[in-house]
């Protein structure tokens, strides 16, 4: 079955309670995005899911010279940044981006949801 | 030579039966790419066949053979370890598809992965042409002003998307079809408008893409005949399609509605067009659901081209049909046709009030400054009309359109 990364994009400036205005809004987001995912394993979709800490915690990293390069922050300096993703299986792009906007509107974030590599697409890059 | 008869049929069947074999080789091996291109070879040798051995019987059998038989020999030559799997699978998926009713078509489940929400409006109408209409990469790059390599890569990249990405080659759920019927809809109109208002380039009509959009207009209406947006978009496509001809002066002018001579409109049409109109009037007083733009739009239409002259235009019936878009679409385009009827019922002062207060929201727009432009003639404010037409010929994209606008402003009263 095709596998989807649900990327979570939210502003990159936080507040005490990270992304969300306020504490009750944190709180019933947590509660909405814990829902979601007992539904994503209820049904059989679920894979993977996690949240980030923020990108101002990230290392960017190129290690293809001699030596790596470090960079504090993130690779691209950005107004949203990824905070969180999920992993889903699901029979085609309608299903997931239906979960997807479910997710968002649980989670209070835009979603990205991309296809990953399959055997098949690997194998037509290798004959290619 | 081609004899002429052969010519005919290698259109008709073209037009006939383009998309049907390639929406059939699309289900059966799961392979836009595949289906395309069998579906073009198979297409080249009627071209080449059908002069010498004459006219297959059956056409659209003789295409969809030999179609197939294309994609077997692109499978096989693509894959020669593979090929007693594929024959094996292929054994079973020959069977004829289930009669299961008109929804299940596989031209629909084409139409529906061809505009699907998570393709671009460029790629969406690039696909549709290409796969559904069977025009050409040439033809479409030409269509729409853009270099044929780009046009190339917008449908690769569409079709690579759909492969990648899972897009299902299935009709949407029934919770979801009348939205994702609208999406459809949306594209078929573009390429419609955009062949019979071309927005750039040397033509005033672009005819083949108003021929192709009424064609998928026509396929939607067989498909789905009692969607009553889609009946309005037929009829409304119809109905403004049949005013082609004295749309543009031998001069290469804009004729506007009401300058045009009515005899010079495509009687066949109108008729066509009208009866698809009452066909929606009579479902909706029978109680089916209210009427959305498309059917009021045609309405709107059916009233224009109802009236034997443009004296005898009904515009208080036109005015209560914008009264009612402007419900369902409060958008500053459809307060500016609104103001348009406004004008004609109850003069031009008041018209210009109302097209004042679109300033803001439309001042890039040609349409909105002609009509303005208009209204101040109608008032003898030439240094403003001509300044209102000054905007319009500069915004304005089509050469039609500047040409009756330059025209209308020199002979404004110095």
């Amino acid at each position: 079955m095709p596998r989807y990364l649900l990327s979570v994009f939210g502003p990159a400036a936080r507040t005490d309670y990270g992304p969300y205005p306020s504490k009750e809004d944190m709180l019933q987001a947590f509660a909405d995005t814990g829902a979601f995912n007992d539904r994503l394993q209820r049904e059989g979709y679920f894979v993977f899911a996690d949240g980030l800490e923020p990108a101002t915690t990230a290392t960017t990293v190129d290690g293809q010279g001699e030596s790596p390069v470090l960079t504090d922050g993130p690779y691209l300096e950005t107004k949203e940044h990824i905070g969180g993703f999920w992993v889903i299986e699901a029979p085609d792009l309608d299903v997931a981006l239906a979960l997807a906007a479910d997710g968002s509107k649980a989670c209070r974030g835009v979603i990205e949801v991309r296809p990953f590599q399959t055997a098949e697409s690997v194998a037509a890059l290798l004959d290619s | 030579m081609t004899p002429p008869d052969v010519d005919a049929s290698l259109v008709r069947a073209h037009h006939e039966e383009w998309a049907r074999i390639v929406a059939g080789l699309a289900r059966r091996y799961g392979d836009l790419d595949l289906a395309e291109d069998a579906t073009a070879e198979a297409f080249a040798v009627a071209v080449q066949r059908w002069p010498d051995d004459g006219i297959p019987p059956n056409p659209g059998g003789w295409l969809m053979t030999t179609a197939n038989r294309k994609a077997l020999d692109r499978l096989r030559r693509e894959s020669q370890r593979d090929v007693k799997h594929l024959a094996a699978q292929h054994l079973v998926d020959d069977a004829p598809p289930e009669p299961v009713g008109p929804v299940e078509d596989d031209r629909l489940r084409l139409i529906f992965v061809c505009c699907h929400p998570a393709l671009s409006m460029q790629a969406r109408v690039a696909l549709t042409l290409r796969l559904l209409g069977g025009l050409t990469v040439a033809e479409i790059a030409h269509a729409f002003l853009v270099p044929e390599t780009t046009l190339a890569q917008r449908i690769t990249r569409a079709k690579g998307k759909i492969k990648a990405a899972s897009i299902p080659y299935a009709v949407p759920a029934a919770t979801d079809v009348a939205e994702r019927l609208t999406g459809v809809l949306a594209v078929v109109y573009l390429v419609f408008n955009e062949g019979y208002l071309a927005s750039g380039g040397d033509e005033a009509v672009r005819t083949p893409l108003c021929d192709e959009a009424i064609r998928l207009g026509r396929l939607l209406h067989e498909l789905l005949p009692d969607d009553g947006e889609v009946t309005g978009l037929l009829a409304l496509m119809l109905l403004t399609d049949a005013r082609r001809n004295a749309r543009v002066s031998r001069t290469g002018e804009l004729i506007t509605l009401d300058e045009q001579d009515r005899g010079g409109w495509d009687r066949g049409l109108i008729a066509e067009g009208h009866a698809l109109v009452r066909e929606r009037l009579a479902a909706v007083a029978a109680g089916g659901p209210a009427p959305g733009r498309y059917q009021l739009l045609a309405a709107i239409n059916a009233v224009h081209t109802d009236a034997p002259t443009a004296r005898d235009t009904d515009w208080s019936q036109i005015l209560a049909l914008y009264d009612r878009m402007a419900l369902i679409d409060p958008s500053p385009i459809v307060r500016l046709n609104r103001a348009v009827a406004v004008t004609e019922l109850d003069g031009p002062l008041v018209g210009l009030a109302e097209i004042d207060r679109l300033t803001d929201a439309l001042d890039g727009y040609h349409a909105f400054h002609a009509a303005r432009a208009d209204v101040l003639r109608r008032l003898g404010r030439s240094g403003d009309a001509r300044a209102a037409y000054d905007r319009a010929i500069a915004f304005a994209g089509n050469p039609a359109e500047r040409a009756y606008l330059t025209r209308r402003r020199d002979q404004l009263a110095l």
